[in-house]
């Protein structure tokens, strides 16, 4: 199975592309940035449509605040700033300005999770889906490549209540897409089908997923389905429910903290719909955050193709 | 609306502000009477927004960044006939939509607000829309003299200032006082003027409570071309009835059925006042 394109482009280009592309045909296309048009690969767009970028400084609570007043007058606000910046300094604004005022930005999160590595805590973004999750009126996405980031950005701009996108910079393959060709805000995708045990990522961990996947199925036989759960809010219920419904194993994958993302949802779904699967949380511990790049954060928390194997193994009672 | 038609009104919607918080049994007393007479002059004077046109993108735009002044503004859209005025018998009650800071709920609400340093940047997004559309409206916001302390309102003054935003209009209604205290005594705002200058806005100051000199002020907006326009209020909290004026606890005091009716007293006598006063002055 041809899983892996070799050419490996971050998220983060797609945006920035799929993003002129959408400007293009539309001058209601407005970015707004804080001193971030070169960390969200805004350059190029700034240059082509210099009349479509606000700038607001390094000024995060203005820049929500600004997007909000912009997108009640019928602007297609893009937001952009880093992820860590993004929903927590501006956190209020997203909640009063955004979510409870009904103002349709498009809060994009740059540099997602542990994207900026060794920069520590401070850029790291692992609460986002935890706050965002707990606040009304507000969908929250994680596209895992770049068909996912295209899709999502284009489906943001035409979606008319708030939405947070958040994605990395590092170069993601595209994953497969012969058993979910298309894409929908809301609905996950199964990227590949298996009946002994799940794994459920968002984002960039849905890679790492599909690596255990290969390892398990070459190793040992075993069939995993891994789906890319993109929409952390609101949850593709029938598709958790559909996915649990053989009792085997659930794994959930997330980069962001264990508590209150991804895991949790599912959990809460899965327990209060009566089903007992054996089920595993893995993310980032509520621990100081071991410092190194975003692999080796990753690998040290186990969200890589041999610790989610690893991770798999345990689940299912098998000795290596 | 003149001048005198003014007067009279500020007095009517000083009545039925504590005819409603009243009845609710809660509300921020204090800061409506001082901020009446401002939303007064923007509705009855300067403001192109009305039930008719409330849809109209080209409306003039009114967010009120101090939301807890809510009863004030309640009545004043009352008044124009965004809703009928006995819906607000129902403040602050079960499943009102009428509740203690503004929201979209109510009709002639632009927006959400009672978070403190809100107001200002959304307003300068709402102003920065209508010049990059090339619509003529202004956009118009008060802010509290407490919530100046919100650093979120010194991101929107400088970046107000940058894009030249002259369509925006930020109004201060300064009481001096905070729920805690007089300003100064909880963290100083002095020199405000100097301080909205250095921050790159054309500032006026003005008697808040005087609907003249208001309408003066506000009807000859920009204060200078290329500039943001911020127009210091000088108002006195509780204004309007005498045992409240600069008393800290009508912050969010209500007044006891005797006290209203004491108040009520003082009203009628300004009305009878106005009234009686030849038109035309
Ligand atoms: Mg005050």
């Amino acid at each position: 199975m041809e899983m892996v394109r070799t050419e490996a482009i971050p998220n983060l280009n797609v945006f920035s592309e799929t993003l002129q592309s959408l400007a293009e045909q539309d001058r209601d296309i407005l970015v707004v940035t804080s001193d971030s048009r070169g960390s969200g690969k805004l350059v190029p767009f700034g240059v082509r449509f210099p009349e479509q970028i606000v700038e607001v400084g390094i000024a995060e609570q203005n820049l929500v605040g600004v997007s909000a007043g912009l997108a009640s007058m019928g602007k297609k606000v893009f937001a952009v700033s880093p992820a860590c910046f993004l929903t927590a300094r501006s956190l209020e604004q997203i909640k009063n300005d955004v979510a409870y005022s009904d103002n349709p930005v498009k809060l994009i999160g740059i540099s997602a999770g542990v994207s900026y590595g060794a920069l520590g805590s401070t850029h790291h973004s692992l609460h986002d889906f935890a706050v965002l999750r707990a606040i009304h009126n507000m969908t929250i996405v994680a596209p895992c490549d770049n068909f996912e980031t295209a899709e999502a950005i284009r489906q943001a701009a035409a979606m008319t209540s708030p939405v947070y996108i958040r994605f990395g910079k590092k170069g993601m393959p595209l994953l497969d897409r012969s058993l979910d060709p298309d894409f929908q805000i809301g609905k996950g995708r199964t990227i590949r089908a298996g009946d002994d045990l799940t794994f459920i990522g968002a984002g960039e961990t849905v890679l790492p997923c599909e690596t255990a996947a290969n390892l398990l199925a070459e190793k040992y036989g075993i069939k995993c389905r891994v789906i890319s759960l993109h929409t952390i809010k609101p949850l593709d219920e029938k598709l958790i429910l559909a996915a649990a419904a053989n009792d085997r194993p659930v794994i959930t994958v997330e980069e962001h903290s264990v508590h209150g993302g991804l895991g949790e949802a599912v959990a809460s779904l899965l327990f209060q719909q009566g089903c007992r699967n054996k089920f595993k949380i893995v993310g980032l511990p509520d621990e100081y955050t071991v410092s190194g790049s975003q692999t080796e954060i990753f690998d040290h928390y186990g969200i890589s193709g041999e610790g989610l194997a690893h991770t798999a193994l345990a689940l299912l009672q098998i000795k290596t | 609306m003149t001048t005198r038609e003014l007067k009279i009104k500020s007095v009517e919607y000083r009545k039925k502000i504590l005819k409603y918080i009243c009845n609710a049994g809660a509300g921020h007393t204090g800061g409506s009477l001082s901020i009446i007479d401002i939303l007064n002059v923007l509705y009855n004077r300067v403001m192109n927004v009305s039930p008719d046109n409330f849809d109209d993108p080209g409306r003039d735009r009114y967010v009120q960044s101090k939301g807890h002044s809510v009863e004030a503004l309640y009545v004043v859209l009352a008044d124009k006939g965004f809703f009928p005025e006995e819906d607000l018998l129902t403040l602050c009650r079960y499943q009102s939509p009428y509740i203690g800071h503004p929201t979209r709920k109510v009709r002639g609400m632009e927006q959400n607000t009672g978070g403190l340093g809100h107001g200002l940047a959304i307003c300068a997004g709402n102003a920065l829309a209508a010049k990059k559309d090339g619509l003529p409206l202004r956009v118009y916001t008060v802010l509290g003299d407490g919530e100046m302390a919100e650093g979120s309102n010194w991101e929107a003054l400088m970046m107000a200032a940058h894009y030249k935003l002259d369509n925006l209009c930020a109004v201060l209604d300064y009481n001096k006082q905070q729920i805690t205290g007089a300003n100064a005594d909880v963290i100083g705002l002095e020199p405000i003027r100097k301080k909205i200058e250095a921050f790159g806005w054309a500032v006026c100051e003005v008697d808040g409570n005087d609907v003249e000199a208001l309408t003066e002020t506000l009807e000859n907006l920009p204060i200078e071309q290329g500039k943001p326009s911020f127009v210091i209020a000088h108002t006195v909290k509780g204004k309007g009835i005498s045992y409240m004026e600069g008393v800290l606890k009508w912050h969010h005091g209500v007044p006891s059925p005797g006290q209203y009716y004491a108040a009520i007293n003082e009203l009628d006598t300004a009305f009878q006042a106005l009234t009686e006063e030849k038109i035309g002055v």
